[in-house]
């Protein structure tokens, strides 16, 4: 059975999506349902890799109804096979389940997900900011974040020949 | 004293000029190598361009024994300070090379997080160019600073206390300025 | 040999006055690039570890947003500055996958080409200072002249030695000629010699083996679960490779293998680079023998690539083609589609997910970085391993600052 058959099998009074672009193979599921899903896929489906964690803000995307879309690459290393999993979160409080307890390089890439968009993650054990310092307030990848920052960059004493 | 009662092996000198040609002929620099243009820098010191010709190959990991800083590569916010802490680490006299596009004035990194080049933060006293400079060009750099030492270095450094700003380039950018005066007003606050 | 991690457990650091806490970084000499550790010793036992990174994040992503498919390229090289061309084809990899563009048979050639000498410059860069952190600096010197001759090799195609900017959506920047081939036939023979000389000062140099054997192991389980592929996680027996398992380029045409070691230390890892540098001087023979004539880019009449030269300078339409797909404000359209395209890069799994909406600008530009999975994995081995050895792991770990904080 494929991939497509089990998940609609498990899960057939929800909503996934199935699709396909060039070679990816695509799902979207509902938020509520995530961590059903990512036990399914574990331990059904033997997606045993999780190979990326990232975030999209659809701020300013034409006929998009959700701020954020979170997107997880799955992959199964004994076949090969790679899964796109998409889920939507919304404003004022994106949180997702976290998937730490499945599969460990979930740690960083939620952190990652976390800085940059502000995504919170329940579960996670150490859910802190990690690309940008701890005293920095912004998520700099959402589209309401200017490219040139708002002044962080210049917030430094000088230092100068006679101070040394 | 006549100079006929001098031998031959006795050379008269200021001892500003044997300092500064001393110093200038032993650089020890301090890589401080963030990104890509510290590839350029080992590759410089390494097999093909040798920079021991130079005199300036002892590269040394502790700004306590260095007089060179070369900040090669572009410095994040999240780094300025540990730059500016080694700065102040190294002994007089010093001096600072400033290595690539991105570290002179941020290059092609116009972004929220890299620092718009490091002579805003600390003295910088020669530019080397490009993205990332050939070693060939970091050679040129580093002869042309030893040019300077030699030519401007006064024994206690006297020379640098005049400086009292930084002398980076003045942004041009409105948006910039606005930026810059905001955060100065919010340092101003907090302070 | 380390202690078992069970012993580490009672090992609570608060209640343990003892033990130490040592800052590794950001600005050491054994971490090459930005990165901070926060060690918590036992004497010189390693019993907790703290990865602190962000030193270097620049706003890559960011950058993606802003900038169009072909100038995105100047900032991709940035990334993994060991082995530039190897993120600007995956870069145009995943564009051309979200366009569903063919490249030419030449252009797929003349890129793996390139790719495999990007692994034979990433790897020889490693298992050089794997060397000289380890206190043997002749293979440092040996491997970086021969990454000097790789330099020249792509000046000659491109123009610049280092930060290339060479690949195009659907081609390259310019072809290259006969005499660039027989550049790399040379290297290559001068390339053997030199490879053997560093097996020879280091395979089986006492001091070495006994410094990285049964250092830093890393269980295949824990491999997969952590994500880490490329070399890492074939050294520790996974077997997958991108080039085989998803094949891409020319290399469905090619025989060579796929390079594993069942050990996952850091010897395993350093073994599995020198042969892997064996096998693309296989790869690149082979391309070098079967490069297709024809051109190197696709259609003009596409309206991606900009028409030849002659045709802009004598006739209109050919400049007013030029034109459209030179302007920023012109430009071809992309589908408003989202697409993960991955390949493997000298580090690992180097994959990019673009978000398309319409324009020849990425609405989002994400770069999965091996460097910043492997380097998760870090705390992981190094638990229960002395002081020393954190240098021997982090070498082979092979992390990237750029490519690790972008």
């Amino acid at each position: 059975m494929s991939t497509e058959d089990v998940l609609k099998s498990k899960f057939p009074d929800d909503a996934l999506t199935f699709s396909q672009f060039r070679d990816n193979h695509r799902v979207v599921v509902p938020a509520a349902k995530l961590q059903a899903i990512f036990n399914c896929l574990k331990s059904d489906l033997g997606f045993d890799m999780l190979s990326e964690v990232t975030a999209v803000d659809y701020l300013e995307y034409e006929g998009a109804t959700d701020r954020f879309g979170v997107v997880y690459v799955f992959i199964n290393i004994a076949t090969g096979e790679r899964l796109v999993l998409k889920t939507f979160v919304n404003d004022p409080q994106p949180t997702l389940p976290s998937a730490y307890s499945l599969w460990k390089s979930a740690d960083w890439l939620e952190r990652e997900v976390f800085d940059m968009f502000g995504i919170t993650f329940t579960g996670h054990p150490d859910l802190r900011r990690i690309l940008t310092p701890d005293e920095f307030t912004a998520h700099p990848l959402r589209k309401d974040y200017p490219l040139k920052g708002r002044g962080e960059r210049h917030n430094f004493p000088i230092v100068t020949r006679a101070d040394s | 004293m006549a100079m006929k009662d001098v031998p031959d092996n006795i050379f008269m000198t200021t001892l500003d000029a044997a300092a500064s040609w001393a110093r200038a002929n032993s650089l020890w620099p301090m890589p401080f190598a963030t990104a890509c243009c510290g590839i350029e820098l080992m590759a410089t010191a390494s097999s093909r361009f040798d920079l021991a010709r130079f005199g300036a190959e002892v590269m040394r990991f502790s700004p306590r024994q260095c007089d060179l800083m070369i900040v090669a590569g572009r410095v994040a916010m999240k780094m300025l300070p540990v730059l500016q802490r080694i700065w102040l680490q190294m002994p007089e006299p010093k001096w600072c090379i400033s290595m690539g596009a991105c570290a002179c004035t941020g290059g092609v990194f116009d972004t929220y997080a890299v620092v718009q080049g490091v002579d805003r933060f600390i003295p910088v006293d020669l530019y080397v160019p490009g993205c990332p400079p050939r070693p060939e060009q970091l050679m040129a750099g580093i002869i042309s600073l030893q040019d300077k030492i030699k030519h401007g270095g006064t024994l206690n450094g006297t020379e640098f206390a005049r400086r009292d700003h930084s002398t980076g380039p003045i942004p041009f950018d409105k948006d910039e300025l606005i930026r810059i005066r905001e955060a100065n007003e919010q340092l101003i606050s907090l302070n | 040999m380390p202690f078992e991690v069970s012993d580490l457990a009672e090992m609570d650091a608060p209640e343990k006055e003892y033990l130490w806490t040592l800052n590794f970084g950001p600005q050491h000499p054994a971490t090459h690039t930005t990165l901070r550790l926060v060690l918590t010793l036992d004497g010189e036992t390693v019993v907790n570890a703290v990865p602190h990174i962000g030193y270097l994040h620049s706003g890559f992503e960011k950058l993606g947003e802003h900038l169009d498919f072909n100038q995105y390229v100047t900032i991709v090289d940035r990334m993994n500055y060991i082995s530039p061309l190897a993120n600007e084809i995956a870069w145009h990899h995943a564009v051309e996958k979200l366009l569903g563009i063919e490249i030419t048979p030449r252009c797929k050639y003349l890129r793996t080409i390139l790719a495999e000498l990007m692994r034979l410059h990433d790897h020889l860069l490693n298992v050089g200072t794997t060397g000289l952190d380890l206190g043997a600096f002749t293979a440092f010197l040996y491997a970086f002249y021969q990454r000097e001759k790789i330099y020249d090799i792509v000046e000659s195609a491109s123009g610049q030695r280092f930060h290339t900017s060479y690949t195009r959506v659907g081609g390259v920047m310019f072809d290259v000629n006969n005499a660039w081939v027989d550049k790399i036939r040379d290297f290559l023979k001068g390339f053997m010699p030199v490879h053997a000389e560093v097996h020879r000062l280091l395979t089986r140099n006492r001091i070495f083996i006994d410094r990285i054997k049964g250092v830093g192991y890393l269980s295949p389980e824990d491999a997969i679960s952590m994500g880490v592929t490329g070399p890492l996680a074939r050294a520790s027996g996974v077997l997958r490779d991108l080039r085989k398992d998803e094949p891409y380029l020319a290399y469905p045409d090619l025989d060579f293998k796929v390079v594993a070691s069942k050990d996952g230390d850091c010897y395993g890892r350093y073994l599995v680079r020198m042969q892997e540098m064996l096998e693309s001087v296989k790869i690149i023979e082979q391309c070098l023998e079967n490069i297709p004539a024809g051109p190197v880019n696709i259609d003009a009449e596409t309206h991606i690539v900009p028409p030849a030269k002659p045709s802009v300078y004598r006739s209109i339409e050919g400049l007013i083609q030029h034109f459209e797909v030179m302007m920023p404000n012109r430009g071809y359209t992309t589908p408003r589609e989202e697409i993960y395209a991955a390949t493997e890069s000298p580090n690992g799994e180097l994959g990019y997910y673009i978000v398309g909406d319409g324009t020849p600008r990425a609405y989002r530009a994400r770069t999965r970085p091996p460097s910043y999975i492997h380097f998760a994995v870090f705390p992981h081995i190094i638990k229960g391993h002395q002081l020393s050895d954190v240098v021997a792991v982090l070498g082979s770990l092979n992390i990237i600052a750029a490519e690790l904080d972008r």
